[in-house]
């Protein structure tokens, strides 16, 4: 992995830059026909093996699967979809976004992503959290009370799983390992592991705690409110003597030829699925007017024309102090041939001109992205 | 809203997660003196005070509630079930908390009959005057939408309570982070402001917000809530 000499410690973390990176992000959206009708789960899915392919074929550098466990989200083994992604490509790196790894079992998951990083030749990664899936706590019977510590207890095995060496350990949430060899090994040390964060800064910090990278999950309101998460996630690895880690930002968005197309495509599936969510999660409604703003410049969906995705990308990964932005794109009922275009215009159009906003006067821009 | 001085009521916030930071700094920007608190050592907290809250001052929960006049409680619903209630006796209670099953998982506490959240609170606070403020606004909008007092889209707020001293109170200071509060007669009539209720998370100017909550707030409860639960899943 080439950042891994950007990542050694430094004197000066203030300087270190790391590479761009631009990911697409899917839930396994389940998609629609063209008459609005919905496809099979099993077609969904297929789709989903077809866009990853696809988003190596057009620049994109990162390809990643959210477990979620609905009807409109049929999607609980996404290590197998990227499995499959890995056998049709080369260069892209594929992971979780998210893995719910509360309801899970660290030495599961690991086993899975190093066989992943077996199979892709190390182009593995995991994003743990818990996202918007929370329906895998009944399924596998998790009480959801007990998520912090669950979540803490098991990422905190993630991370010494991760050092590849054999792991004892005893907690409350799985059974003690003892000097335990964890197979697959890898073969250029540990994956990349990332902390999807909502906005509790003590996931930031329980974060750069373990060691790992930070993503930031922004499905609404102003991103800019989370510059100050960027700035506690360095202060705080610091603080636990690591190195810088990068920053990454996960929101949704749907980018067509224009932004009017765009929204149109969007804003049906947008209302319907967050108000499918909204009495769990305690979300509001959309309205035509929440979503304008959402959709504008200071929200957080980017929805619209490759040129105004790419000038929001830009200026969010500039106020967030971010490298790396992963496109979650689709919502259920869209077409996969839209999917298809959306990731086309993103590969094509909005990640180069994201690269050249931000690029910095005298050298070029990183020529291929690589987290 | 800026000029803090000594005679302004102290606040201690308990929780230190989504919302009790924002809450945080909307006070101190107010000029309220804040401590802040979670489960645990303070230590813990100093760089969270530092860059996402300065002026705060972290403390243990004990530490933070025995020098406040009012106490947010800005955790998840299933923490609070572990809070002792004694910590909070003879206190202002904000609750700012919501019953989310999909998120806390299923409370029986809060489960059964028709009492709203926060008369549940209210009941294991027995010592304590609570007051139900500030649950109904995502706190991934708190901070963007308060306004200063006269401004023409100063978005509105409910504050409910059976303590009509208590209720004046958190007005004020409800008023004072930004938010034009509208004075509820009782904690029940509270249950309007709870999740699938006809204001929460909507951004309501005050006649809109009237509109919304009808005349009588019991006639807007429970019909609502029933509706918003059978509206989940797939």
């Amino acid at each position: 992995m080439t950042d891994q000499a950007a990542e050694k410690r430094t004197s000066a973390p203030e300087s270190v830059r790391f590479p761009l990176v631009f990911g697409l992000d899917t839930f396994g959206d389940r998609n629609g026909d063209a008459d609005g009708k919905p496809v099979s789960h099993a077609q969904t899915i297929r789709n989903v093996v077809a866009e990853g392919v696809r988003a190596e074929q057009v620049g994109i550098d990162f390809f990643g699967i959210g477990e979620h466990h609905t009807d409109y989200f049929p999607m609980p083994a996404g290590d197998v979809v990227l499995a499959a992604i890995a056998a049709g490509t080369n260069r892209i790196h594929l992971g979780s976004a998210v893995t719910v790894l509360s309801s899970d079992d660290p030495v599961r998951v690991f086993q899975r992503y190093s066989t992943l990083n077996a199979i892709s030749g190390g182009r593995a990664e995991v994003i743990l959290g818990r996202g918007s899936s929370i329906e895998s706590f009944p399924l596998f019977g998790y009480d959801l009370a007990d998520y912090e510590e669950l979540f803490e207890e098991k990422a905190a095995l993630f991370a010494e799983l991760l050092k590849g060496e054999p792991v004892t350990w005893h907690g409350t949430t799985r059974p003690p390992l003892y000097h335990q060899d964890v197979v697959p090994h890898t073969e250029s040390g540990p994956f990349p592991v990332w902390i999807g964060v909502g906005g509790n800064p003590q996931s930031v910090i329980r974060a750069a705690r373990l060691g790992f990278r930070l993503a930031l999950a922004i499905i609404g309101g102003q991103p800019a409110r989370f510059a100050a998460f960027s700035q506690l996630f360095q202060k705080a690895l610091e603080k636990f003597g690591r190195p810088p880690l990068p920053v990454a930002v996960h929101s949704p968005g749907h980018i067509a030829r224009t932004d009017d197309q765009a929204r149109e495509e969007f804003w049906p599936r947008w209302r319907d699925i967050i108000s499918v969510v909204a009495s769990d999660r305690g979300f509001a409604i959309p309205t035509e007017e929440s979503f304008a703003w959402e959709a504008g410049p200071h929200g957080a969906l980017y929805v619209g024309s490759p040129e105004t995705v790419a000038q929001k990308i830009a200026a969010n990964l500039r106020a967030l102090q971010a490298t790396r932005f992963d496109l979650k794109y689709g919502m259920p009922g869209l077409t996969h041939e839209a999917l298809m275009t959306n990731i086309e215009l993103y590969g094509q159009e909005v990640i180069p001109r994201v690269r050249e906003l931000l690029a910095p006067a005298p050298p070029g821009p990183p020529s291929s992205g690589s987290s | 809203m800026e000029g803090a001085t000594a005679t302004m009521p102290r606040l201690a916030v308990l929780g230190a997660g989504h919302v009790g930071p924002v809450v945080a700094r909307l006070a101190i920007r107010a000029g309220y003196p804040v401590a802040i608190a979670a489960s645990g050592d303070p230590g813990n907290l100093a760089l969270i005070t530092e860059i996402l809250i300065p002026g705060a001052e972290p403390q243990w929960a004990v530490d933070a509630v025995a020098g406040a006049d009012m106490v947010v409680l800005a955790m998840p619903l299933h923490r609070f079930l572990r809070v002792d209630p004694r910590l909070l006796a003879g206190r202002l209670v904000i609750d700012a908390m919501n019953y989310w099953p999909a998120s806390d998982g299923v409370l029986e506490a809060f489960e059964n009959g028709r009492a709203g959240s926060s008369q549940i609170v209210a009941r294991r606070l027995e010592g304590s005057a609570v007051v139900k403020a500030l649950n109904h606004i995502g706190y991934h909008e708190l901070e963007q939408n308060a306004r200063p007092a006269g401004s023409p889209d100063r978005r509105a707020t409910g504050v409910a309570g059976d303590d009509p001293v208590a209720v004046a109170a958190v007005a004020e200071f409800v008023d004072g982070i930004g938010y034009d509060p509208v004075r509820l007669p009782s904690l029940a009539a509270g249950q309007v402001l709870q999740p699938g209720g006809p204001v929460f998370g909507r951004v309501l100017l005050r006649p809109e917000f009237d509109l919304a909550i009808g005349t009588g707030p019991a006639a807007a409860g429970a019909p609502v809530l029933a509706d918003a639960q059978s509206g989940k899943g797939e």
